[in-house]
């Protein structure tokens, strides 16, 4: 099976040959780097609900989680890049591996109740820690901070290719996910987790592995986001950054790996075209995910996959 | 203030958070025995209960009580009937599948909350209280309507529980959480009865709303807080249990109210959430929770 490589390989030179061609405007390279670093967000709330079957509805712990650690550790320890990157990284699997722990004790609704709360005490925790965070104000990461093998990550042309080349790594590590033998237990996990069960996988250690996975992506692209675009705040923790890559990838498709980047796309401009015209633009996010639901529930790459091609991974 | 006298101001502070927070969870656990459904959109109906008392006592002049008591009957009936449309235009054509339902009722959430920001503003507004007196009680003063507060929602509560026990259609509500399927058998329209929940489920929060508001304010995004405390409580008393319900709303209100009062409203949401994590390694289901969720 090829022809999957070939999709998802040409998705991103296809992102590389839009910006060596100069397609982009400045507004809309701004936007897609946005996008890009979103997306890998994404694709790791993916692995969780789309592959594993898990609904969490308390992501934005992990986003802060690799947000904070790499914009504290700039702003208030004068770490440089590299070393921010991998403290966000150590970060993200030790949250993710406590909060899995403790949320995977509950089945069911259950479990989407305890990640939306554990989210929102997160959020309350920053909040209460104001000196070190300063809250919702946030901090600003320094230009002369953002620099990593001598690049200025703050230029937009190299700010979008270090979003597109995280971003590309995250992909085809999803992908690698998909096709290999463990991300074939974790959909037998999601379409029926008795089962997996009795062919002999433990089942509670495969959906640690899978909260531990997608948190650390999560965590990533939190760090990404805050490197990249130099600004730290507690909203990144709040509950509409927790719906946003459910309603993303509900909407590109669950259980694919370009539906996040889909999702992401589509849902950026509108919001960014609603909040335009109105301060109440999460309606729209409101209405989408009524929609998404009631008549799309395969979303677009799922319903492309499950009428024409069943070898979208 | 001394020590003592200041507890005992921190306590009945305590007192009417665990009553406020008994009806939001209440109504959020009734949702769930019977339908097995989690709505998140919750705290939305409790909010949207606060503004519409103060838009009906706008519309009253004279003594501040017939307002009220005019927005507790009008606004829970208001929020009921929103919520039981929205049960019958949405959660129906889902079929109450668990994940799809969760995610519906997000939607709703944000549709309520960005219309009310769209009509009602994104300013906190003042409703006065239905009757201002204050007891003294030797040490300090203290608001009677909050007194009031706490006597109204025992009330609610057990009436809630006399209906669940000792009627008909409280009868009907226990068959359906039972086995909703034999129930329907036995001639049981459980499509009316799952509207029914919904809406009374909604209004029961709308009335908690009504009953607060003179004491805070109403503001389009003050759904968020109660609903993650009626999360933790919930959690705590174990989902659908009434009786896990009230006993768990009454220590989380209180712990909330005394730790609010001497240290910050943060704080004491940050300790009620370790305790969450303590019940979840002890007893996952929660301390009243039966095995199965």
């Amino acid at each position: 099976m090829k022809r999957d490589l070939i999709i998802h390989l040409g998705a991103i030179a296809l992102l590389f040959l839009l910006e060596i061609l100069g397609i982009f405007s400045d507004y809309h390279q701004g936007n897609f780097a946005r996008i890009l670093v979103l997306t890998v967000y994404g694709i790791g709330y993916n692995v969780l609900f789309g592959y594993t079957g898990l609904l969490s509805l308390g992501h934005a712990l992990f986003f802060s989680a690799g947000l904070y650690a790499a914009g504290l550790s700039i702003y208030h320890l004068d770490y440089n890049v590299g070393q921010a990157l991998i403290l966000a990284f150590c970060f993200s699997v030790l949250v993710s591996l406590v909060i899995g722990y403790l949320a995977l004790r509950t089945v069911g609704v259950s479990f989407m109740i305890v990640t939306l709360m554990f989210s929102q005490i997160a959020y309350l925790c920053i909040l209460y820690f104001g000196g070190i965070t300063r809250g919702d104000e946030g901090i600003v990461i320094q230009q002369s901070s953002r620099v990593f093998l001598s690049l200025d990550l703050s230029d937009p042309t190299i700010r979008y290719y270090s979003a597109l080349t995280v971003f590309s790594f995250c992909l085809v590590f999803n992908l690698w996910i998909a096709r290999s033998a463990f991300g074939r237990v974790l959909i037998s996990i999601r379409e029926n987790s008795d089962r997996a069960l009795m062919l002999g996988y433990n089942v509670q250690l495969y959906k640690l592995l899978a909260v531990i996975i997608s948190g650390t992506i999560s965590g990533i692209a939190g760090a990404s986001y805050g490197i990249l675009f130099g600004y730290v705040g507690a909203s990144f923790a709040a509950v509409p950054y927790s719906i946003f890559p459910l309603l993303w990838v509900l909407l590109g498709g669950a259980g694919t790996v370009l539906g996040p980047l889909i999702g992401a796309i589509f849902m950026f401009y509108l919001i960014d075209y609603a909040s335009d015209v109105t301060d109440a633009y999460m309606i729209i996010v409101g209405i989408a995910l009524l929609l998404v639901t009631l008549f799309a529930r395969r979303g677009l790459l799922g319903e492309l996959r499950y009428r024409f091609f069943p070898w979208i991974p | 203030m001394d020590l003592g006298p200041y507890l005992l101001f921190a306590s009945l502070e305590g007192l009417v958070h665990a009553a406020v927070l008994s009806l939001i969870a209440l109504g959020l656990s009734l949702v769930f025995g019977v339908m097995r459904i989690v709505n998140v959109a919750h705290g939305e109906f409790f909010m949207l209960g606060a503004v519409l008392a103060w838009w009906i006592s706008g519309f009253v002049f004279g003594n501040p009580a017939i307002g009220f008591l005019l927005a507790l009957i009008i606004a829970p009936l208001i929020a009921g009937v929103i919520a039981m449309s929205s049960d019958w235009l949405i959660l129906k054509h889902l079929k109450y599948d668990p994940e799809a339902t969760i995610i519906a009722t997000i939607g709703i959430l944000y549709i309520i909350q960005q219309a009310v920001l769209m009509t009602f503003g994104p300013d906190a507004r003042p409703v006065e209280q239905p009757f201002n007196y204050r007891l003294d009680l030797y040490w300090f003063g203290f608001s009677a309507y909050k007194f009031f507060v706490v006597f109204s929602a025992i009330i609610l509560l057990f009436s809630v529980w006399l209906v669940m026990a000792k009627t008909k259609f409280g009868l009907i509500l226990r068959a359906t959480q039972l086995d909703s399927e034999t129930a329907q058998a036995f001639g049981i329209p459980i499509a009316t009865v799952y509207s029914l929940v919904f809406g009374v489920g909604a209004a029961i929060a709308a009335v908690a709303a009504v009953l607060i508001v003179p004491i805070q304010q109403a503001h389009y995004l003050m759904g968020g807080e109660p609903l993650l405390l009626a999360f933790i409580v919930v959690i705590i008393g174990g989902l659908g249990s009434l009786r896990g319900t009230v006993a768990a709303a009454v220590l989380i209100g209180m712990s909330d109210g005394i730790i609010s009062v001497f240290f910050s409203p943060n704080l004491a949401k940050i300790i009620a959430t370790l305790l969450v994590v303590i019940v979840l390694l002890i007893k996952p289901n929660g301390l009243f929770g039966s095995e199965k969720t």
